[in-house]
């Protein structure tokens, strides 16, 4: 048996990225508690559309946790209050009946708000970029177990590939530092062995151009609590490693990436 | 149709902070908020490393009078003087342990700054949040190390002050060289008690977080010993807390107590 929900809300609006911003209270009545966060905030756009007023505009895609569009602070937390799990995933039961909820967009000075609770997140796409990647065409992709890859390493790498590259751990951040981010991205591909002959580079790369646009790690361990991946705060250690060694071993000079 | 509001292929935004030209090695390690980080972890065990040494010095407190050359003395006096005269031979006295201080100086120096410049960098970087946080990871610890770090400078000088340049203004009764005196005629005072106390706490919450985040900032990460990191932390902060909250304790408790050093001389005929 489904029962639905009566709560009120409390959602930013803000016309554009230059107006000012304020939270107004909307009522989400006759929410089923099957529906989705998302499916709630569509109900309630409904009828914002039927009232003509202006739907609250907030980042969607897949809606099954793996593309890493949604998110949006609610009552604080990034994703919400479940762990391991994006807006999309959440679910209205675990909400009680007549809940307030505050529903914020992703708040740091990289991540300008472009209407409501969508931001721009492209200085992340600046971290990947600078990352590398492969203009030119070089064929079809060797056989699987060309390379033989230590399990562990595999394991980890994989671990490091589960980021969606969301932005939680930077909304989570209370120094908006994207090195849960960045660090997965990194490990990612440097704990692989196709992934040496530029590792080093490729950490220097990546953490000069995060450090343009977010702050630094002071390893409160927000981030990793806040990812709806549940990437662990190992990958940072793993990312400032690489990164030190870089710079003492001065290795792009000696030519090892 | 209204524009698209994301660019697409290079992002769209300007960065906060462009890159600078980068300075040689090793400066260009401290151009970097990972470097500066490493830089604070570095220092920051330097400056463990003397805070550990320097409780487990005071401990001598405990150990009274000795007998040195046929006199009596203050056995913690007697450490000063070994401190004083380290490396003797190599160095001139004072010497080696003027090195290890302006060793301290330099670190403390890079730790403030570092801190110092990157909350700087962590403020631009930040946008406030109009709703209530919800705090699931960060400590009282984690959030408090820029105000229980000053706390800490400022009673360091205060600290100084009292006990080492023994200025009249606090300490009227201090006299060079004479530790054990100076340091419970100086504790024995209840405000300075209490100032120490303060610090004291302080800098056991300072450890607490600064000794785990050491290990994330070096890059010391090992699926083997993990675990161990959180507990070396809390069992460094609550070490140096125990031993330095034992001293204005027992004096205040009357278990030490200022005077002339007697011993018993007969025992070592």
């Amino acid at each position: 048996m489904s029962t639905t929900l009566n709560l009120t809300l409390q959602v930013w609006r803000q016309d554009g990225p230059d107006a000012a911003g304020r939270f107004e209270t909307y009522q989400a009545n006759n929410i089923p508690d099957d529906a989705s966060f998302l499916e709630m905030l569509d109900v309630v756009n409904e009828d914002l559309i039927e009232n003509g007023k202006v739907p609250i505009e907030f980042p969607h895609d897949c809606r099954e946790g793996i593309c890493g569009t949604c998110g949006v602070m609610i009552n604080g937390r990034a994703h919400g209050q479940e762990k391991g799990t994006a807006t999309c995933q959440l679910h209205m039961r675990k909400f009680n009946d007549g809940d307030t909820i505050a529903i914020e967009p992703w708040r740091a000075a990289a991540f300008p708000v472009v209407r409501d609770l969508v931001v721009d997140r492209s200085p992340m796409d600046a971290i990947i970029q600078a990352g590398g990647y492969i203009t030119a065409p070089t064929g079809t992709g060797g056989d699987a177990n060309d390379t033989p890859i230590p399990k562990e390493a595999a394991d980890s790498a994989m671990d490091a590939a589960a980021c969606i590259g969301c932005g939680a751990c930077v909304a989570a951040c209370p120094n908006s530092a994207a090195q849960l981010f960045t660090s997965a991205k990194v490990w990612h591909l440097n704990s692989l062995p196709q992934g040496q002959p530029e590792r080093y580079k490729r950490a220097e790369a990546m953490v000069e151009t995060m450090e343009q646009f977010f702050g630094s790690c002071t390893n409160h361990g927000e981030c990793s609590e806040a990812c709806p991946k549940e990437i662990s705060l190992d990958f940072i250690a793993y990312m400032n490693r690489d990164y030190i060694k870089s710079k003492r071993f001065n290795r792009k000079l000696a030519g090892q990436g | 149709m209204a524009a698209p509001t994301l660019a697409r292929g290079k992002s769209a935004q300007r960065p906060i902070r462009p890159k600078r030209r980068e300075l040689p090695f090793p400066l260009n390690l401290y151009q970097t908020a990972v470097g500066k980080k490493w830089v604070m972890a570095v220092t920051g065990l330097m400056l463990l490393g003397f805070v550990v040494f320097h409780a487990l010095g005071n401990l001598k407190l405990y150990l009274g009078a000795v007998e040195h050359n046929g006199e009596a003395v203050w056995d913690i006096d007697l450490y000063g003087e070994f401190l004083r005269e380290l490396l003797v031979p190599l160095f001139p006295r004072t010497y080696f342990l003027w090195l290890l201080r302006f060793g301290l100086m330099g670190a403390f120096a890079l730790h403030i700054h570092s801190a110092f410049t990157l909350t700087r960098m962590n403020q631009s970087s930040n946008s406030r949040y109009q709703s209530k946080r919800d705090w699931l990871a960060a400590n009282f610890a984690s959030r408090s190390m820029r105000v229980t770090g000053v706390i800490v400078s400022l009673y360091i000088v205060f600290h100084l002050a009292d006990l080492t340049w023994g200025l009249s203004a606090i300490s009227p009764d201090w006299e060079r060289g004479e530790i054990y005196n100076n340091l419970i005629l100086s504790l024995g005072r209840w405000w300075v008690a209490l100032i120490y106390i303060g610090a004291n706490i302080a800098l056991c919450i300072h450890i607490f977080h600064g000794a785990w985040s050491m290990f994330q900032s070096l890059g010391l990460n090992n699926p083997r010993w993990n675990s161990l990191r959180r507990s070396v932390a809390a069992g460094l902060a609550g070490a140096i807390l125990l031993m330095n909250l034992s001293f204005p304790i027992a004096i205040l408790a009357g278990v030490v107590e200022a005077g002339e050093p007697e011993v018993s001389l007969e025992s070592n005929e």
